[in-house]
Protein backbone atom coordinates (compact mmCIF):
# COMPACT_ATOMS: atom_id res chain seq x y z
CA UNK A 1 0.00 0.00 0.00
CA UNK A 2 1.37 3.41 -0.83
CA UNK A 3 -0.10 6.29 1.06
CA UNK A 4 -2.22 7.99 -1.60
CA UNK A 5 -5.22 7.27 0.60
CA UNK A 6 -3.65 9.43 3.25
CA UNK A 7 -3.35 12.42 0.90
CA UNK A 8 -5.64 15.21 2.12
CA UNK A 9 -8.69 15.68 -0.09
CA UNK A 10 -8.73 19.06 -1.78
CA UNK A 11 -11.43 21.10 -3.49
CA UNK A 12 -11.86 20.70 -7.26
CA UNK A 13 -10.08 23.16 -9.58
CA UNK A 14 -12.19 26.21 -10.46
CA UNK A 15 -14.64 25.53 -13.27
CA UNK A 16 -13.58 26.87 -16.64
CA UNK A 17 -15.66 29.89 -17.55
CA UNK A 18 -17.39 29.96 -20.88
CA UNK A 19 -15.81 32.83 -22.74
CA UNK A 20 -17.34 35.37 -25.03
CA UNK A 21 -15.63 34.90 -28.39
CA UNK A 22 -15.54 36.96 -31.56
CA UNK A 23 -18.13 34.57 -33.05
CA UNK A 24 -20.63 35.66 -30.41
CA UNK A 25 -19.88 39.31 -31.16
CA UNK A 26 -20.37 38.75 -34.89
CA UNK A 27 -23.66 36.92 -34.36
CA UNK A 28 -24.97 39.59 -32.01
CA UNK A 29 -24.01 42.29 -34.52
CA UNK A 30 -25.80 40.42 -37.31
CA UNK A 31 -28.98 40.08 -35.25
CA UNK A 32 -28.93 43.77 -34.28
CA UNK A 33 -28.35 44.78 -37.90
CA UNK A 34 -31.30 42.71 -39.06
CA UNK A 35 -33.56 44.21 -36.40
CA UNK A 36 -32.36 47.70 -37.28
CA UNK A 37 -33.03 47.12 -40.96
CA UNK A 38 -36.53 45.85 -40.20
CA UNK A 39 -37.25 48.91 -38.03
CA UNK A 40 -35.91 51.19 -40.74
CA UNK A 41 -38.11 49.54 -43.41
CA UNK A 42 -41.27 49.80 -41.31
CA UNK A 43 -40.59 53.35 -40.12
CA UNK A 44 -38.91 55.14 -43.00
CA UNK A 45 -39.81 53.20 -46.13
CA UNK A 46 -43.26 51.78 -45.47
CA UNK A 47 -44.33 54.64 -43.21
CA UNK A 48 -46.17 52.03 -41.18
CA UNK A 49 -47.92 53.37 -38.16
CA UNK A 50 -48.43 50.77 -35.51
CA UNK A 51 -51.83 50.80 -33.92
CA UNK A 52 -52.01 48.21 -31.20
CA UNK A 53 -55.26 49.56 -29.79
CA UNK A 54 -57.26 47.52 -32.32
CA UNK A 55 -55.82 44.39 -30.78
CA UNK A 56 -56.88 45.54 -27.33
CA UNK A 57 -60.36 46.43 -28.59
CA UNK A 58 -60.88 43.03 -30.11
CA UNK A 59 -59.55 41.31 -27.04
CA UNK A 60 -62.10 42.63 -24.55
CA UNK A 61 -64.98 45.02 -24.86
CA UNK A 62 -67.56 46.70 -22.68
CA UNK A 63 -71.02 45.29 -23.11
CA UNK A 64 -73.10 48.39 -23.96
CA UNK A 65 -76.21 46.94 -22.29
CA UNK A 66 -74.73 46.04 -18.90
CA UNK A 67 -71.55 48.09 -18.78
CA UNK A 68 -69.53 44.98 -17.84
CA UNK A 69 -66.28 43.94 -19.47
CA UNK A 70 -66.61 40.87 -21.63
CA UNK A 71 -64.32 38.93 -23.96
CA UNK A 72 -64.32 40.05 -27.55
CA UNK A 73 -63.55 38.08 -30.71
CA UNK A 74 -59.82 37.46 -30.19
CA UNK A 75 -60.21 36.24 -26.63
CA UNK A 76 -63.15 34.03 -27.67
CA UNK A 77 -60.92 32.64 -30.41
CA UNK A 78 -58.18 31.93 -27.90
CA UNK A 79 -60.65 30.08 -25.68
CA UNK A 80 -61.85 28.07 -28.69
CA UNK A 81 -58.27 27.13 -29.49
CA UNK A 82 -57.64 26.14 -25.87
CA UNK A 83 -60.75 23.93 -25.91
CA UNK A 84 -59.56 22.32 -29.13
CA UNK A 85 -56.16 21.78 -27.54
CA UNK A 86 -57.48 20.16 -24.37
CA UNK A 87 -60.03 17.88 -26.04
CA UNK A 88 -57.68 17.14 -28.90
CA UNK A 89 -55.01 16.08 -26.42
CA UNK A 90 -57.46 13.82 -24.59
CA UNK A 91 -58.90 12.27 -27.76
CA UNK A 92 -55.54 11.86 -29.47
CA UNK A 93 -54.27 10.04 -26.38
CA UNK A 94 -57.38 7.85 -26.28
CA UNK A 95 -56.80 6.92 -29.92
CA UNK A 96 -53.02 6.91 -29.99
CA UNK A 97 -52.23 4.81 -26.91
CA UNK A 98 -54.43 1.79 -27.83
CA UNK A 99 -53.26 2.05 -31.43
CA UNK A 100 -49.64 2.12 -30.31
CA UNK A 101 -50.27 -0.92 -28.13
CA UNK A 102 -51.99 -2.66 -31.03
CA UNK A 103 -48.93 -2.03 -33.20
CA UNK A 104 -47.02 -4.35 -30.86
CA UNK A 105 -49.81 -6.88 -30.50
CA UNK A 106 -49.09 -10.57 -30.94
CA UNK A 107 -52.36 -10.90 -32.84
CA UNK A 108 -52.51 -10.15 -36.52
CA UNK A 109 -55.79 -8.23 -36.64
CA UNK A 110 -54.95 -5.39 -34.25
CA UNK A 111 -51.55 -5.10 -35.88
CA UNK A 112 -53.14 -4.79 -39.30
CA UNK A 113 -55.75 -2.24 -38.23
CA UNK A 114 -53.30 -0.01 -36.39
CA UNK A 115 -50.67 -0.37 -39.11
CA UNK A 116 -53.18 0.65 -41.75
CA UNK A 117 -54.40 3.58 -39.67
CA UNK A 118 -50.91 4.94 -39.16
CA UNK A 119 -49.97 4.33 -42.78
CA UNK A 120 -53.00 6.15 -44.20
CA UNK A 121 -52.90 9.14 -41.87
CA UNK A 122 -49.16 9.65 -42.01
CA UNK A 123 -49.17 9.83 -45.77
CA UNK A 124 -51.89 12.38 -46.43
CA UNK A 125 -51.61 16.09 -45.62
CA UNK A 126 -53.64 17.24 -42.60
CA UNK A 127 -55.45 19.80 -44.70
CA UNK A 128 -56.70 17.14 -47.10
CA UNK A 129 -57.81 15.04 -44.15
CA UNK A 130 -59.78 18.01 -42.79
CA UNK A 131 -61.61 18.37 -46.10
CA UNK A 132 -62.25 14.65 -46.45
CA UNK A 133 -63.63 14.37 -42.94
CA UNK A 134 -65.60 17.60 -43.28
CA UNK A 135 -67.31 16.65 -46.51
CA UNK A 136 -68.00 13.01 -45.67
CA UNK A 137 -68.55 12.93 -41.92
CA UNK A 138 -69.86 16.43 -41.42
CA UNK A 139 -72.11 16.68 -44.44
CA UNK A 140 -73.33 13.09 -44.67
CA UNK A 141 -73.28 11.48 -41.25
CA UNK A 142 -73.41 14.07 -38.46
CA UNK A 143 -76.65 15.84 -39.48
CA UNK A 144 -78.37 12.45 -39.38
CA UNK A 145 -77.48 12.11 -35.72
CA UNK A 146 -79.35 15.31 -34.96
CA UNK A 147 -76.92 16.52 -32.31
CA UNK A 148 -77.34 20.16 -33.16
CA UNK A 149 -81.12 19.94 -33.25
CA UNK A 150 -81.17 18.12 -29.93
CA UNK A 151 -78.91 20.74 -28.38
CA UNK A 152 -81.14 23.54 -29.69
CA UNK A 153 -84.07 21.99 -27.80
CA UNK A 154 -82.00 21.27 -24.72
CA UNK A 155 -82.48 23.27 -21.49
CA UNK A 156 -80.39 26.40 -21.00
CA UNK A 157 -78.00 24.91 -18.46
CA UNK A 158 -77.05 22.16 -20.91
CA UNK A 159 -76.47 24.69 -23.67
CA UNK A 160 -74.31 26.78 -21.36
CA UNK A 161 -72.31 23.74 -20.30
CA UNK A 162 -71.82 22.83 -23.93
CA UNK A 163 -70.69 26.37 -24.72
CA UNK A 164 -68.16 26.34 -21.88
CA UNK A 165 -66.81 22.87 -22.58
CA UNK A 166 -66.92 22.63 -26.35
CA UNK A 167 -68.08 25.90 -27.91
CA UNK A 168 -71.24 27.53 -29.26
CA UNK A 169 -74.04 24.93 -29.71
CA UNK A 170 -74.82 26.45 -33.11
CA UNK A 171 -71.56 25.18 -34.57
CA UNK A 172 -71.26 22.04 -32.45
CA UNK A 173 -71.12 19.87 -35.55
CA UNK A 174 -68.21 21.83 -36.99
CA UNK A 175 -66.44 21.57 -33.66
CA UNK A 176 -66.96 17.81 -33.56
CA UNK A 177 -65.55 17.49 -37.07
CA UNK A 178 -62.60 19.72 -36.29
CA UNK A 179 -61.83 17.80 -33.11
CA UNK A 180 -62.15 14.47 -34.90
CA UNK A 181 -59.68 15.62 -37.55
CA UNK A 182 -57.17 16.81 -34.98
CA UNK A 183 -57.51 13.66 -32.88
CA UNK A 184 -57.35 11.23 -35.80
CA UNK A 185 -54.39 13.03 -37.26
CA UNK A 186 -52.42 13.44 -34.05
CA UNK A 187 -53.43 9.97 -32.83
CA UNK A 188 -51.48 8.34 -35.65
CA UNK A 189 -48.27 10.06 -34.58
CA UNK A 190 -48.97 9.39 -30.91
CA UNK A 191 -49.43 5.72 -31.85
CA UNK A 192 -46.00 5.61 -33.44
CA UNK A 193 -44.43 7.34 -30.45
CA UNK A 194 -46.16 4.95 -28.02
CA UNK A 195 -45.02 1.99 -30.09
CA UNK A 196 -41.42 3.19 -29.91
CA UNK A 197 -41.85 3.71 -26.17
CA UNK A 198 -43.16 0.19 -25.63
CA UNK A 199 -40.27 -1.22 -27.63
CA UNK A 200 -37.85 0.74 -25.45
CA UNK A 201 -38.89 -1.22 -22.34
CA UNK A 202 -36.70 -4.31 -22.00
CA UNK A 203 -38.30 -7.75 -22.37
CA UNK A 204 -37.01 -8.68 -18.94
CA UNK A 205 -39.64 -6.36 -17.45
CA UNK A 206 -42.37 -8.47 -19.02
CA UNK A 207 -40.73 -11.61 -17.66
CA UNK A 208 -40.55 -10.11 -14.18
CA UNK A 209 -44.28 -9.38 -14.37
CA UNK A 210 -45.07 -12.84 -15.70
CA UNK A 211 -43.03 -14.53 -13.00
CA UNK A 212 -45.11 -12.69 -10.39
CA UNK A 213 -48.34 -13.99 -11.89
CA UNK A 214 -49.54 -10.74 -13.47
CA UNK A 215 -51.78 -11.03 -16.53
CA UNK A 216 -50.75 -9.63 -19.89
CA UNK A 217 -53.09 -6.69 -19.44
CA UNK A 218 -51.77 -5.95 -15.95
CA UNK A 219 -48.20 -6.10 -17.21
CA UNK A 220 -49.08 -3.67 -19.96
CA UNK A 221 -50.92 -1.24 -17.68
CA UNK A 222 -48.75 -1.38 -14.56
CA UNK A 223 -45.29 -2.20 -15.87
CA UNK A 224 -44.83 -1.45 -19.58
CA UNK A 225 -46.94 1.65 -20.29
CA UNK A 226 -45.75 3.76 -17.34
CA UNK A 227 -42.14 3.19 -18.37
CA UNK A 228 -42.88 3.51 -22.08
CA UNK A 229 -44.72 6.83 -21.72
CA UNK A 230 -42.02 8.20 -19.47
CA UNK A 231 -39.40 7.34 -22.08
CA UNK A 232 -41.30 9.16 -24.82
CA UNK A 233 -42.38 12.31 -22.96
CA UNK A 234 -40.21 14.62 -25.11
CA UNK A 235 -41.55 13.45 -28.50
CA UNK A 236 -45.09 13.35 -27.06
CA UNK A 237 -44.74 16.97 -25.97
CA UNK A 238 -43.59 17.80 -29.47
CA UNK A 239 -46.59 16.10 -30.99
CA UNK A 240 -49.12 17.83 -28.76
CA UNK A 241 -47.56 21.22 -29.43
CA UNK A 242 -47.71 20.40 -33.13
CA UNK A 243 -51.40 19.57 -32.68
CA UNK A 244 -52.17 22.95 -31.12
CA UNK A 245 -50.55 24.65 -34.08
CA UNK A 246 -52.39 22.34 -36.50
CA UNK A 247 -55.64 23.32 -34.80
CA UNK A 248 -55.54 26.46 -36.94
CA UNK A 249 -56.45 24.18 -39.87
CA UNK A 250 -59.94 23.57 -38.53
CA UNK A 251 -60.74 27.22 -39.14
CA UNK A 252 -61.41 25.91 -42.64
CA UNK A 253 -64.48 24.04 -41.41
CA UNK A 254 -65.81 27.19 -39.76
CA UNK A 255 -64.70 26.52 -36.22
CA UNK A 256 -64.19 30.01 -34.86
CA UNK A 257 -60.83 29.44 -33.24
CA UNK A 258 -57.96 31.86 -33.01
CA UNK A 259 -56.84 31.83 -36.65
CA UNK A 260 -60.39 32.06 -37.96
CA UNK A 261 -61.14 35.03 -35.72
CA UNK A 262 -57.84 36.66 -36.60
CA UNK A 263 -58.76 36.64 -40.27
CA UNK A 264 -62.12 38.28 -39.44
CA UNK A 265 -60.50 40.94 -37.31
CA UNK A 266 -57.83 41.57 -39.89
CA UNK A 267 -60.46 42.11 -42.59
CA UNK A 268 -62.49 44.39 -40.34
CA UNK A 269 -59.54 46.50 -39.21
CA UNK A 270 -57.05 46.21 -42.08
CA UNK A 271 -54.37 45.76 -39.42
CA UNK A 272 -52.54 42.71 -40.74
CA UNK A 273 -49.28 43.08 -38.81
CA UNK A 274 -50.72 43.86 -35.40
CA UNK A 275 -53.37 41.17 -35.52
CA UNK A 276 -51.19 38.34 -36.76
CA UNK A 277 -48.18 39.29 -34.67
CA UNK A 278 -50.41 39.25 -31.63
CA UNK A 279 -52.09 35.98 -32.63
CA UNK A 280 -48.65 34.48 -33.18
CA UNK A 281 -47.74 35.59 -29.68
CA UNK A 282 -50.89 33.95 -28.28
CA UNK A 283 -50.07 30.62 -29.97
CA UNK A 284 -46.54 30.94 -28.66
CA UNK A 285 -47.81 31.52 -25.13
CA UNK A 286 -50.11 28.48 -25.25
CA UNK A 287 -47.54 26.14 -26.82
CA UNK A 288 -44.73 27.35 -24.62
CA UNK A 289 -46.83 26.82 -21.48
CA UNK A 290 -47.51 23.27 -22.60
CA UNK A 291 -43.83 22.65 -23.23
CA UNK A 292 -43.04 23.93 -19.72
CA UNK A 293 -45.67 21.56 -18.33
CA UNK A 294 -44.05 18.63 -20.11
CA UNK A 295 -40.59 19.75 -18.96
CA UNK A 296 -41.86 19.57 -15.37
CA UNK A 297 -43.33 16.13 -15.99
CA UNK A 298 -39.96 15.00 -17.37
CA UNK A 299 -38.14 16.40 -14.37
CA UNK A 300 -40.49 14.53 -12.06
CA UNK A 301 -40.03 11.32 -14.05
CA UNK A 302 -36.26 11.70 -13.83
CA UNK A 303 -36.43 12.27 -10.10
CA UNK A 304 -38.32 8.99 -9.75
CA UNK A 305 -35.48 6.70 -10.61
CA UNK B 1 -39.62 -38.21 0.61
CA UNK B 2 -43.14 -38.80 1.79
CA UNK B 3 -45.62 -36.82 -0.28
CA UNK B 4 -45.80 -36.39 -4.04
CA UNK B 5 -42.93 -34.32 -5.41
CA UNK B 6 -43.41 -30.56 -5.66
CA UNK B 7 -42.00 -30.50 -9.18
CA UNK B 8 -41.88 -33.37 -11.65
CA UNK B 9 -40.29 -33.04 -15.05
CA UNK B 10 -40.52 -36.10 -17.28
CA UNK B 11 -38.98 -36.43 -20.71
CA UNK B 12 -38.79 -32.67 -21.23
CA UNK B 13 -37.30 -31.55 -24.53
CA UNK B 14 -36.95 -28.08 -25.92
CA UNK B 15 -35.52 -26.55 -29.05
CA UNK B 16 -34.56 -22.96 -29.88
CA UNK B 17 -35.06 -23.08 -33.63
CA UNK B 18 -32.97 -26.10 -34.63
CA UNK B 19 -30.85 -25.95 -31.48
CA UNK B 20 -31.73 -28.70 -29.01
CA UNK B 21 -31.40 -26.92 -25.65
CA UNK B 22 -33.02 -29.43 -23.30
CA UNK B 23 -32.64 -33.15 -23.91
CA UNK B 24 -34.83 -35.71 -22.12
CA UNK B 25 -34.86 -33.92 -18.79
CA UNK B 26 -36.19 -36.03 -15.90
CA UNK B 27 -36.15 -34.31 -12.56
CA UNK B 28 -38.27 -34.63 -9.44
CA UNK B 29 -38.00 -32.08 -6.67
CA UNK B 30 -39.53 -32.84 -3.27
CA UNK B 31 -41.23 -30.18 -1.18
CA UNK B 32 -38.61 -28.40 0.88
CA UNK B 33 -35.78 -29.76 -1.22
CA UNK B 34 -32.97 -27.42 -2.22
CA UNK B 35 -31.36 -28.07 -5.53
CA UNK B 36 -28.37 -26.33 -7.04
CA UNK B 37 -27.94 -26.62 -10.78
CA UNK B 38 -24.50 -26.02 -12.21
CA UNK B 39 -22.75 -26.57 -15.48
CA UNK B 40 -20.91 -24.74 -18.23
CA UNK B 41 -22.58 -21.78 -19.90
CA UNK B 42 -24.99 -22.74 -22.64
CA UNK B 43 -25.73 -26.06 -20.98
CA UNK B 44 -29.44 -25.23 -20.58
CA UNK B 45 -29.55 -24.49 -16.83
CA UNK B 46 -31.44 -21.22 -17.15
CA UNK B 47 -33.74 -22.60 -19.81
CA UNK B 48 -34.60 -25.51 -17.52
CA UNK B 49 -35.74 -23.36 -14.62
CA UNK B 50 -37.44 -20.91 -16.97
CA UNK B 51 -39.56 -23.81 -18.20
CA UNK B 52 -40.80 -24.38 -14.65
CA UNK B 53 -42.71 -21.07 -14.60
CA UNK B 54 -43.37 -21.02 -18.32
CA UNK B 55 -41.12 -18.13 -19.24
CA UNK B 56 -40.04 -20.71 -21.82
CA UNK B 57 -42.38 -23.24 -23.32
CA UNK B 58 -41.21 -26.86 -23.45
CA UNK B 59 -41.84 -28.73 -26.68
CA UNK B 60 -42.10 -32.29 -25.38
CA UNK B 61 -42.62 -34.03 -22.07
CA UNK B 62 -44.55 -33.14 -18.92
CA UNK B 63 -43.99 -30.64 -16.18
CA UNK B 64 -46.22 -30.93 -13.10
CA UNK B 65 -45.95 -28.45 -10.26
CA UNK B 66 -47.78 -29.03 -7.01
CA UNK B 67 -50.24 -31.24 -8.84
CA UNK B 68 -50.90 -28.77 -11.66
CA UNK B 69 -49.73 -29.69 -15.12
CA UNK B 70 -48.17 -26.97 -17.25
CA UNK B 71 -49.99 -27.03 -20.55
CA UNK B 72 -51.67 -24.65 -22.95
CA UNK B 73 -54.33 -23.75 -20.37
CA UNK B 74 -53.56 -20.18 -19.42
CA UNK B 75 -55.34 -20.58 -16.08
CA UNK B 76 -52.85 -23.27 -15.16
CA UNK B 77 -49.98 -21.04 -16.15
CA UNK B 78 -51.31 -18.20 -14.02
CA UNK B 79 -51.88 -20.54 -11.07
CA UNK B 80 -48.36 -21.94 -11.33
CA UNK B 81 -46.77 -18.53 -11.63
CA UNK B 82 -48.46 -17.46 -8.43
CA UNK B 83 -46.94 -20.47 -6.65
CA UNK B 84 -43.47 -20.16 -8.18
CA UNK B 85 -41.27 -17.16 -7.46
CA UNK B 86 -38.29 -16.23 -9.56
CA UNK B 87 -35.18 -14.15 -9.00
CA UNK B 88 -33.28 -13.01 -12.08
CA UNK B 89 -29.63 -12.38 -12.76
CA UNK B 90 -30.35 -8.72 -13.61
CA UNK B 91 -32.84 -8.25 -10.70
CA UNK B 92 -35.54 -6.94 -13.08
CA UNK B 93 -37.09 -4.63 -10.51
CA UNK B 94 -39.71 -2.23 -11.84
CA UNK B 95 -37.70 1.02 -12.12
CA UNK B 96 -40.76 3.32 -12.07
CA UNK B 97 -41.95 1.99 -8.71
CA UNK B 98 -40.45 2.38 -5.25
CA UNK B 99 -39.09 -0.63 -3.41
CA UNK B 100 -42.32 -0.90 -1.43
CA UNK B 101 -44.49 -0.54 -4.55
CA UNK B 102 -42.41 -3.22 -6.27
CA UNK B 103 -43.34 -5.57 -3.46
CA UNK B 104 -46.99 -4.51 -3.31
CA UNK B 105 -47.97 -4.48 -7.00
CA UNK B 106 -48.34 -8.20 -7.69
CA UNK B 107 -49.94 -8.92 -4.33
CA UNK B 108 -52.69 -6.43 -5.12
CA UNK B 109 -53.12 -7.34 -8.77
CA UNK B 110 -52.60 -11.09 -8.87
CA UNK B 111 -53.89 -11.97 -5.41
CA UNK B 112 -56.26 -9.09 -4.75
CA UNK B 113 -54.71 -8.44 -1.35
CA UNK B 114 -55.95 -5.19 0.27
CA UNK B 115 -53.36 -2.41 0.26
CA UNK B 116 -52.77 -2.30 4.01
CA UNK B 117 -52.18 -6.02 4.22
CA UNK B 118 -49.97 -6.03 1.12
CA UNK B 119 -47.84 -3.22 2.52
CA UNK B 120 -47.50 -4.95 5.88
CA UNK B 121 -46.39 -8.16 4.18
CA UNK B 122 -43.98 -6.20 1.96
CA UNK B 123 -42.39 -4.62 5.02
CA UNK B 124 -42.19 -8.01 6.70
CA UNK B 125 -40.22 -9.49 3.82
CA UNK B 126 -38.11 -6.36 3.35
CA UNK B 127 -37.08 -6.85 6.97
CA UNK B 128 -36.33 -10.49 6.25
CA UNK B 129 -33.90 -9.40 3.53
CA UNK B 130 -32.59 -6.68 5.91
CA UNK B 131 -33.50 -3.69 3.84
CA UNK B 132 -36.69 -2.13 5.35
CA UNK B 133 -35.12 1.34 5.54
CA UNK B 134 -34.98 1.52 1.71
CA UNK B 135 -38.72 0.96 1.22
CA UNK B 136 -39.41 4.47 -0.08
CA UNK B 137 -36.53 4.60 -2.55
CA UNK B 138 -36.50 3.85 -6.25
CA UNK B 139 -34.44 0.83 -7.38
CA UNK B 140 -31.91 2.95 -9.28
CA UNK B 141 -30.82 4.46 -5.93
CA UNK B 142 -29.83 1.07 -4.53
CA UNK B 143 -26.68 -0.98 -4.95
CA UNK B 144 -26.83 -4.22 -6.94
CA UNK B 145 -26.84 -6.32 -3.80
CA UNK B 146 -29.67 -4.29 -2.32
CA UNK B 147 -31.66 -4.51 -5.55
CA UNK B 148 -31.30 -8.27 -5.64
CA UNK B 149 -32.47 -8.54 -2.03
CA UNK B 150 -35.51 -6.41 -2.93
CA UNK B 151 -36.16 -8.76 -5.85
CA UNK B 152 -36.10 -11.70 -3.45
CA UNK B 153 -38.49 -9.91 -1.09
CA UNK B 154 -40.78 -9.05 -4.01
CA UNK B 155 -41.02 -12.72 -4.93
CA UNK B 156 -41.51 -13.83 -1.34
CA UNK B 157 -44.42 -11.40 -0.95
CA UNK B 158 -46.41 -13.73 -3.21
CA UNK B 159 -45.73 -16.46 -0.61
CA UNK B 160 -44.65 -18.96 -3.25
CA UNK B 161 -44.14 -22.65 -2.63
CA UNK B 162 -41.10 -22.77 -4.87
CA UNK B 163 -38.36 -20.22 -5.48
CA UNK B 164 -36.27 -20.26 -8.63
CA UNK B 165 -32.95 -18.41 -8.71
CA UNK B 166 -31.36 -17.77 -12.10
CA UNK B 167 -27.72 -16.91 -11.39
CA UNK B 168 -28.74 -14.40 -8.70
CA UNK B 169 -25.20 -13.26 -7.91
CA UNK B 170 -23.61 -13.27 -11.37
CA UNK B 171 -24.30 -9.59 -12.04
CA UNK B 172 -23.05 -8.44 -8.64
CA UNK B 173 -19.79 -6.87 -7.57
CA UNK B 174 -17.80 -9.31 -5.42
CA UNK B 175 -18.36 -7.45 -2.17
CA UNK B 176 -22.15 -7.67 -2.57
CA UNK B 177 -22.40 -11.37 -3.29
CA UNK B 178 -22.31 -12.37 0.36
CA UNK B 179 -25.26 -10.22 1.44
CA UNK B 180 -27.43 -11.89 -1.19
CA UNK B 181 -26.21 -15.40 -0.44
CA UNK B 182 -26.83 -14.80 3.29
CA UNK B 183 -30.46 -13.97 2.54
CA UNK B 184 -30.75 -17.11 0.43
CA UNK B 185 -29.19 -19.26 3.16
CA UNK B 186 -31.73 -17.77 5.60
CA UNK B 187 -34.51 -18.65 3.21
CA UNK B 188 -33.22 -22.20 2.87
CA UNK B 189 -33.52 -22.47 6.65
CA UNK B 190 -37.26 -21.83 6.45
CA UNK B 191 -37.90 -24.99 4.44
CA UNK B 192 -38.60 -23.26 1.13
CA UNK B 193 -38.32 -25.43 -1.96
CA UNK B 194 -35.48 -23.85 -3.95
CA UNK B 195 -33.89 -24.42 -7.30
CA UNK B 196 -30.78 -22.33 -7.73
CA UNK B 197 -28.68 -21.94 -10.84
CA UNK B 198 -25.34 -20.64 -9.59
CA UNK B 199 -21.58 -20.92 -9.76
CA UNK B 200 -21.26 -20.21 -6.04
CA UNK B 201 -19.97 -23.60 -4.96
CA UNK B 202 -19.49 -22.55 -1.35
CA UNK B 203 -23.19 -21.76 -1.17
CA UNK B 204 -24.00 -25.04 -2.92
CA UNK B 205 -21.99 -27.07 -0.39
CA UNK B 206 -23.67 -25.32 2.50
CA UNK B 207 -27.27 -25.33 1.33
CA UNK B 208 -27.94 -27.86 -1.40
CA UNK B 209 -29.64 -31.19 -0.74
CA UNK B 210 -28.76 -32.24 -4.23
CA UNK B 211 -26.42 -31.01 -6.96
CA UNK B 212 -27.56 -31.25 -10.55
CA UNK B 213 -24.85 -31.00 -13.16
CA UNK B 214 -25.89 -30.15 -16.71
CA UNK B 215 -23.95 -30.17 -19.94
CA UNK B 216 -25.14 -29.71 -23.51
CA UNK B 217 -28.80 -29.80 -22.55
CA UNK B 218 -28.65 -32.98 -20.48
CA UNK B 219 -28.65 -33.69 -16.79
CA UNK B 220 -25.35 -35.49 -16.64
CA UNK B 221 -25.21 -36.08 -12.94
CA UNK B 222 -27.34 -35.57 -9.84
CA UNK B 223 -25.86 -36.31 -6.45
CA UNK B 224 -25.57 -35.05 -2.89
CA UNK B 225 -23.05 -32.19 -2.59
CA UNK B 226 -20.71 -34.36 -0.54
CA UNK B 227 -20.54 -37.01 -3.23
CA UNK B 228 -20.58 -34.54 -6.09
CA UNK B 229 -17.70 -32.41 -4.88
CA UNK B 230 -15.62 -35.31 -3.54
CA UNK B 231 -15.98 -37.70 -6.43
CA UNK B 232 -17.91 -36.56 -9.51
CA UNK B 233 -18.87 -39.60 -11.53
CA UNK B 234 -18.62 -38.04 -14.96
CA UNK B 235 -15.51 -36.70 -16.63
CA UNK B 236 -17.36 -33.58 -17.72
CA UNK B 237 -18.38 -32.75 -14.17
CA UNK B 238 -14.87 -33.23 -12.82
CA UNK B 239 -13.48 -31.08 -15.63
CA UNK B 240 -16.07 -28.40 -14.85
CA UNK B 241 -15.31 -28.54 -11.13
CA UNK B 242 -11.57 -28.38 -11.67
CA UNK B 243 -12.08 -25.23 -13.72
CA UNK B 244 -14.24 -23.33 -11.30
CA UNK B 245 -12.72 -24.54 -8.03
CA UNK B 246 -9.08 -23.81 -8.83
CA UNK B 247 -9.32 -20.13 -7.99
Amino acid sequence: MNDTSAAPSRPPPPARRRRWTWIDTALLAAVLAALGWFAYRTEAVMFYRWNWSVVANYLIKVDPATGHWQPNALLDGLFATLRLAVWGLVLATLIGVPMGVARNSRRLFPRLVSGLYVMVIRNIPPLVLVFVVAFFVANQILPGLGIRAALARAPDWLQTTCAVLFGPPKIIENIIVGLLCLAIFTGAYVAEIVRAGIESVPRSQIEAGESLGLTRFQILRDVILPQALRNVLPPLANQFIQMIKDSSLVSLVSVQELTFVAQDVQIATQRVFEVFLFVGFLYFAVCWSLSRLFARLEARARAAG
Amino acid sequence: MTAAPMITMTGVNKWFGRFHVLKDIDLAVAAGERIVICGPSGSGKSTLIRCINRLEEHDEGRIVIDGIELDEDTRNIAAIRREVGMVFQQFNLFPHLTVLENCVLAQRRARGTPRKEAEARAMHYLERVRIPEQAGKYPARLSGGQQQRVAIARSLCMEPKVMLFDEPTSALDPEMIKEVLDVMIDLAGTGMTMIVVTHEMGFARQVADRMVFMDQGRIVEAASPADFFAAPKSDRASLFLSRILTH
